[in-house]
């Protein structure tokens, strides 16, 4: 029998005041947050502009034994909070249930069929432990939305209430009267007949199978079956075509490139390999006995030590197509995916940190398109002028991929520390969500091998049909139909199985209970035991694995990409330890299956074998992936061309009073406080917590970097910062990847790091590398990266690529458009300092103190944020000296080490004059500026006042602001004898920020800090 | 001295427990973390402790209503190990999920016939908020905040609003000195003694500024803000423009119970 609990906010609790004698003062009702936000949201998005919405949370409850008694009993002690909310219970549809005329028009929102519901799960649990036996739970929400015509209703219900990816909506009463539970499954082996397809046929195979593969690679497979005299079966073609994806084999930036810039021709035979790797492998080499790298490209993620008992692992992923789908899901489970990741790093490492970054479309589209981008390099697209079919609001976007991180992250108890949120308006159909997590890995743990004989043992959360051909879908472009197709892919997380499963894999760790361990992530079991038995060869019986409903196919149950599951490889004589170990834990562990050295990959189910590969075929037969890449675009600098772009030039340089534009640049969406974000995640669980996201006298400055200490009771710290500027991939790749390195780099130093042990971490998005011109734009990015990283020591220790980050759509004259990403490379950067005591951080402290500005300013406005809110293009793009910047981190961190500097602020977007306004609110002070110290080769320029724009807010690399007390003043300038330094001002009390030049007496800027911060904060106070 | 032994009991989702031990262990405690379902199997064996800790985390993920489910675990097969681990003076400490999870149980607050008589709701920003707030304690009989007046610490939680089911209770507290631990005004505003403090500096909207309670014996205390996670000088927000703290705020806390033992 089916049974319904609706719970509503109770009516108003008053809010007494205690100092008040007797009168209530308050009288404030209980108010309906969830109702009051979903009308704001349905106003902001302009569906509807007077909503009024009632919201109620509920239960469907499903048992034979279930009686209204017992449904009181539940809620009064178990669903329903009786001091702040009120249940109604009855059968779905019973009038009592669908509330007044007068609420407006019912709308309940239900999960669809299969989709993980964990509050069910615990609902169900919880209930049974209350004595009352339920069979079935769905959790549910439910509106009244009065105030709305049918139409604006509609809208409301499809693009605020509900995600069709996983939910759907149901108008008026419920009409329910059981839960759908699933069919059992009627086992029939599938045969796919591909050894009689020609071309055309294979090619449409690929594509309406969901499996992806070029035709090359279908082709070698056909071959390789017809030598074996047979056809494939169907789950043979789904795990060829999950090892073979781009997702997981990343064949095309390790493979064949024929490369052409203005330099020449190169011929790569493995390009992540000659340009990345080597660059790593030739400092360990230069290291010698002092290396501190551990395990870089080939485990989970990269490995470095830390001290002497443990090492850091570090990994950034990203979650770019599940997150354009379904924001909240895709990037709650990109977290819950790295988190995973870090845990099958060497024997499994404990999670200690977590940083977030994401490109959205500008949250206030007006949607037309900047003029950068009608010229891109790649000679694409003009911007659609309204949101294109299939894709979500940015603003939608941005609240659900932060809302996804927060839950899973905050969940875990994992401290988000780090992040950062690029806009441009070509992220509108295919946004990033870049999730990394660093990791504690003691040093006797840091290396495993499954051995033959092992079992393959699954724990953590049960298989179900989610995340289906997620990892062959991730290398597909994204579409207006990618909805449809691939509403499979979306993946809804649980993190507390996985926080379950982290518990008992320590503990298991810790007693020696197994000898391998990876994650299942893209691909599912597929890969993880694809890839843990590549050396031995396994069977593994589907049969036997946990199924959270009944149904799934031999095939589905193998590829699933079902949250939470972790593969280890446990040797026959530890199988009842651990068994006995997870139960304690509440941890599901299963042996599915053994690790036989036979080279071969046998798959069975209910005793009959449905799948038999040679694991050398699966790892090796793939054909080499051939590609032509060629650069033809821009070389750093970018000429001036037309007479309306030089006269926009001169005259926002022209001005004399940049006051205006240091206010536009503060509010601009890259540089805005991220604030509201940012108090979303939980960044000091664990309790090691040094230097925080916010730092300052009001907790509100923007930090460079953050510290935490990972070992309780150690002073020893780990830093964590970023550094990322599409910008400047319009410009030139080759400078853009240098200056994400360098701010990654200078960022970490900016608060206390030590330069000679920063490890590097890759991330490269990017639109079709099919294009030679696209992928061009990215061998030259790589080889960027090989060149500064050997400059300045920071080998690259893990990365991940992301190709195909495209937007197709038909627009309203039914003309196919596509819409490529900028290229878009994060550098994620993983510092140590020896004892947190020394840590700095930006804020101003103390008035009469002197300023410095550490590094040479040039003239490099291409691509500046002071060209963005100036809508300028063209010029010169910041490019780096790695010499220069290497000696400059390690002044910088001598100058920290000796204690003489008592604040330091890295110089990025908006340069100079962002960097002062920054110091100077996060500190609550007054800073006076003179330019004419600035260190700068411009000095050599005869026209003074076109200097001064430039000094402001040029985005040369490698520069940092210190503050530094007056007695302290030359032993600092002792430090940077042989690198550009100049003490250009002072801290003052006045709450002033002025900066004067040389050209006329009056101030360049002039403001109150208030007014500044007020900037800064506003744009995103959501 | 004698060290006290503190149990830090976790359940699936627990999250601040190797911190909330630390911290134990600081004060001069020997802190163990045990998995709720070694007392479920063993109640007699909470005897063995002096102190036990509940603390902070998303226990069962929170699932239905913070701290519910542990909660109700504690209710209805521990009530009776935890009335004699009351009765025989010893203490219980619940931190942010472990004090949502202390008001679904009857240790702090008794229930009436309707239910329970107070909650932690939803903050009135509708969402999950960490930041530093400032606290005024009144210490009353409560043993964790013998000698403490004022402390600043972090809060990080969605569902920390102190909420009475009915005014006349919130008086009668008040009146009985167990609000102990209230949300303060920022600095400047300390010297204006209104009832009701503002957003953020009371994060989360809750009645009369309620941080913490404790019940009629004074022994069985909680809290939202994280003690634990203010134990040393660079755990503070401003510690490199405010030197001179020797220890963090939060670990006079844990210091307070240990020295209750001795």
């Amino acid at each position: 029998m089916l049974w319904e609990i609706d719970i509503h906010p109770a009516a108003g609790t008053r809010q007494p005041d205690l100092h008040a004698a007797g009168s209530p003062s308050g009288g404030a009702r209980q108010p309906d947050r969830a109702g009051e936000r979903v009308s704001a949201a349905a106003r902001e998005l302009g569906l509807a502009a007077n909503l009024r919405v009632a919201t109620a949370r509920g239960y469907l409850l499903q048992g034979a034994g279930l009686n209204r008694e017992r449904l009181e009993r539940l809620a009064s002690e178990l669903l329903a909070d009786v001091v702040v909310e009120r249940a109604v219970i009855g059968r779905p549809g019973e009038p009592a249930l669908n509330g007044r005329e007068s609420d407006g028009q019912c709308v309940t929102v239900l999960l669809k069929p299969g989709v993980m519901d964990p509050v069910a799960q615990s609902a169900q649990a919880a209930a049974a432990d209350l004595g009352v036996v339920v069979e079935e739970v769905a959790s549910f929400r439910k509106y009244w939305v009065s105030g709305a015509s049918d139409a604006e209703l509609k809208a409301v219900a499809n693009r605020l209430l509900a995600n069709d990816a996983i939910e759907h909506v149901v108008f008026g009463p419920l009409q329910l009267d059981r839960l759908d539970v699933g069919q059992p499954y009627r086992f029939e082996l599938r045969a796919v007949p591909l050894r009689e397809l020609d071309d055309d046929a294979l090619a449409r195979l690929s594509r309406e199978g969901q499996l992806y593969l070029q035709l090359a690679e279908m082709q070698t497979i056909r071959q390789h079956f017809r030598e074996l005299g047979r056809d494939p079966t169907d789950i043979e073609l789904e795990t060829i075509a999950q090892t073979w994806s781009e997702h997981c084999s990343h064949k095309t930036l390790a493979g064949r490139i024929a490369y052409r810039d203005e330099r020449g021709e190169r011929q790569f035979e493995n390009m992540l390999k000659e340009t990345i790797f080597a660059a790593t492998q030739q400092i360990r080499q230069r290291l010698g006995s002092d290396d501190w790298c551990v395990s870089v490209f080939k485990d989970n993620a990269g490995v470095v030590r830390f001290d002497d008992r443990f090492n850091l692992a570090f990994k950034v992923e990203t979650h770019n197509h599940p997150s354009a789908l379904e924001p909240y899901g895709g990037a709650n489970t990109g977290v819950g995916g790295v988190i995973r990741d870090i845990m099958g790093t060497g024997l499994g490492a404990k999670p200690v940190a977590s940083t977030d970054v994401f490109c959205f479309a500008p949250p206030d589209s007006s949607r037309h398109a900047p003029r950068a981008v009608a010229e891109a390099a790649d000679g694409t697209p003009s911007l659609p002028a309204t949101l294109p079919p299939g894709v979500l609001h940015p603003k939608r976007v941005m609240r659900g991929v932060v809302e996804g991180v927060r839950d899973y992250g905050n969940r875990m108890g994992i401290p988000t520390v780090n992040g950062a949120v690029y806009f441009d308006e070509r992220y509108l159909g295919n946004p990033l969500v870049f999730c990394g997590n660093v990791g504690l890995l003691p040093v006797d743990k840091s290396h495993k091998r499954p051995e033959p004989g092992d079992l393959i043992v699954a724990i953590g959360g049960r298989t179900g049909r989610d995340g289906i051909h997620g990892a062959t879908f991730s290398s597909a472009e994204l579409t207006s139909q990618s909805e449809y197709i691939s509403g499979g892919a979306v993946q809804i997380g649980n993190a507390i199985e996985e926080k379950k499963v982290l518990d008992a894999l320590l503990a298991a760790r810790d007693r020696g209970l197994y000898h391998a361990v990876t994650d299942c992530g893209a691909g599912g079991f597929s890969s993880a035991v694809g890839e843990m038995g590549e050396e031995i060869g396994a069977e593994v019986h589907l049969d036997r694995v946990p199924l959270k409903y009944e149904g799934l196919s031999y095939t589905e149950i193998w590829i699933s990409e079902a949250q939470e599951r972790m593969v280890l490889s446990v040797p026959e004589d530890r199988w009842p330890d651990l068994e006995q170990l997870c139960r304690c834990e509440n941890v599901e562990a299963t042996a599915i299956g053994r690790f036989v050295p036979t080279g071969r990959l046998q798959l069975f189910y209910a005793g009959k074998k449905v799948g038999d590969l040679e694991m050398r075929f699966l790892h090796e037969g793939r054909p080499p992936v051939v590609r032509q890449a060629v650069y033809e675009g821009r070389v750093s600098r970018v000429e001036v061309r037309g007479s309306d772009d030089r006269e926009r030039w001169s005259r926002a340089c022209a001005e004399r009073d940049f006051t205006d534009d240091l206010m536009r640049i503060l509010a601009s969406p890259n540089v805005a406080s991220k604030e509201w974000i940012v108090r979303q995640y939980d960044h000091e669980v664990q309790g090691g917590s040094v230097v925080k996201p916010f730092v300052g006298a009001s907790n509100d400055g923007p930090s460079d970097a953050a510290v935490i200490r990972p070992v309780l009771g150690s002073r020893r710290g780990v830093v964590i910062a970023c550094g990322m500027n599409p910008r400047y991939g319009d410009f030139d790749t080759y400078h853009m990847a240098a200056s994400a390195i360098d701010e990654a780099v200078r960022n970490c130093v900016a608060v206390g790091a030590d330069p000679r042990r920063i490890a590097i971490l890759d991330n490269f998005c990017w639109g079709d590398c099919e294009r030679p011109e696209t992928l061009g734009s990215l061998v030259r990015a790589a080889i960027a990266c090989h060149d500064v990283a050997i400059a300045l020591g920071t080998p690259f220790i893990s990365g991940k690529d992301s190709l195909n980050n495209e937007f197709s759509y038909t627009d309203e004259s039914g003309e196919r458009r596509t819409i490529a990403i900028p290229p878009s490379l994060l550098i994620s950067a993983l510092g140590q300092v020896d004892d947190v005591g020394q840590c700095v951080t930006m804020d101003l402290k103390q008035p009469g103190n002197a300023l410095y500005l550490v590094g040479e300013t040039r003239d490099e406005l291409g691509g500046s944020h002071f060209a963005l809110v100036n809508d300028l293009e063209g010029g010169q793009v910041p490019t780096v000296d790695p010499e220069r910047a290497r000696v400059t981190f390690a002044a910088v961190h001598s100058a920290i080490r000796a204690g003489l500097v008592r604040a330091c602020h890295d110089l990025s977007e908006g340069g100079l004059a962002v960097a002062a306004a920054d110091m100077a609110f996060a500190g609550g002070l007054g800073v006076w500026i003179g330019l004419d110290n600035v260190p700068s080769p411009l000095w050599e320029m005869e026209d003074e006042a076109a200097m001064e724009p430039l000094l402001l807010f040029s985005e040369s690399n490698s520069r940092f602001l210190c503050e530094v007390a007056v007695e302290n003043a030359s032993e600092f300038e002792s430090l940077f004898r042989d690198i550009g330094v100049g003490r250009i001002g002072e801290i003052r009390d006045d709450g002033r920020m002025q900066v004067y030049g040389n050209s006329s007496g009056a101030a360049l800027i002039d403001a109150d800090i208030r007014d500044l911060k007020e900037a800064w904060q506003a744009t995103f106070r959501w | 001295m004698t060290r006290p032994r503190v149990l830090i009991l976790r359940a699936p989702g627990t999250n601040c427990d190797e911190e909330s031990a630390h911290a134990f262990s600081l004060a001069g405690g020997a802190a163990e973390r045990w998995h709720v379902n070694r007392v479920l199997e063993e109640p007699r064996r909470l005897a063995e402790f002096q102190i036990l800790c509940i603390p902070g985390g998303f226990s069962y993920g929170d699932d239905i209503a913070a701290g519910r489910i542990f909660g109700n675990q504690m209710q209805n097969h521990l009530a009776q190990a935890l009335a004699e681990f009351r009765e025989a003076g010893k203490l219980i400490l619940g931190i942010c999920n472990g004090f949502q999870v202390l008001l679904k149980t009857t240790l702090l607050l008794p229930a009436d016939e309707r239910g329970p008589l107070a909650t932690l709701s939803l903050n009135d920003s509708g969402r999950f908020e960490a930041r530093w707030v400032r606290l005024a304690a009144d210490a009353g009989n409560c043993v964790f905040l013998q000698g403490i007046h004022e402390l600043e610490l972090p809060v990080a939680h969605a569902e920390g609003k102190f909420v009475v089911r009915e005014e006349a209770l919130l008086k009668s507290m008040h009146a009985d000195g167990r609000l102990v631990l209230r949300y303060a005004p920022g600095t400047a505003r300390l010297a204006a003694e209104s009832g009701l403090v503002p957003y953020p500096e009371n994060p989360n909207g809750a009645m009369g500024d309620v941080a913490g309670i404790c019940d009629a014996t004074g022994r069985v205390f909680g809290l939202m803000p994280h003690p634990e996670r203010f134990v040393d000088p660079t755990q503070h927000p401003r510690w490199t423009r405010e030197p001179g703290r020797a220890v963090g705020d939060g670990l006079r806390v844990f210091q307070n119970a240990v020295r209750y033992f001795n």
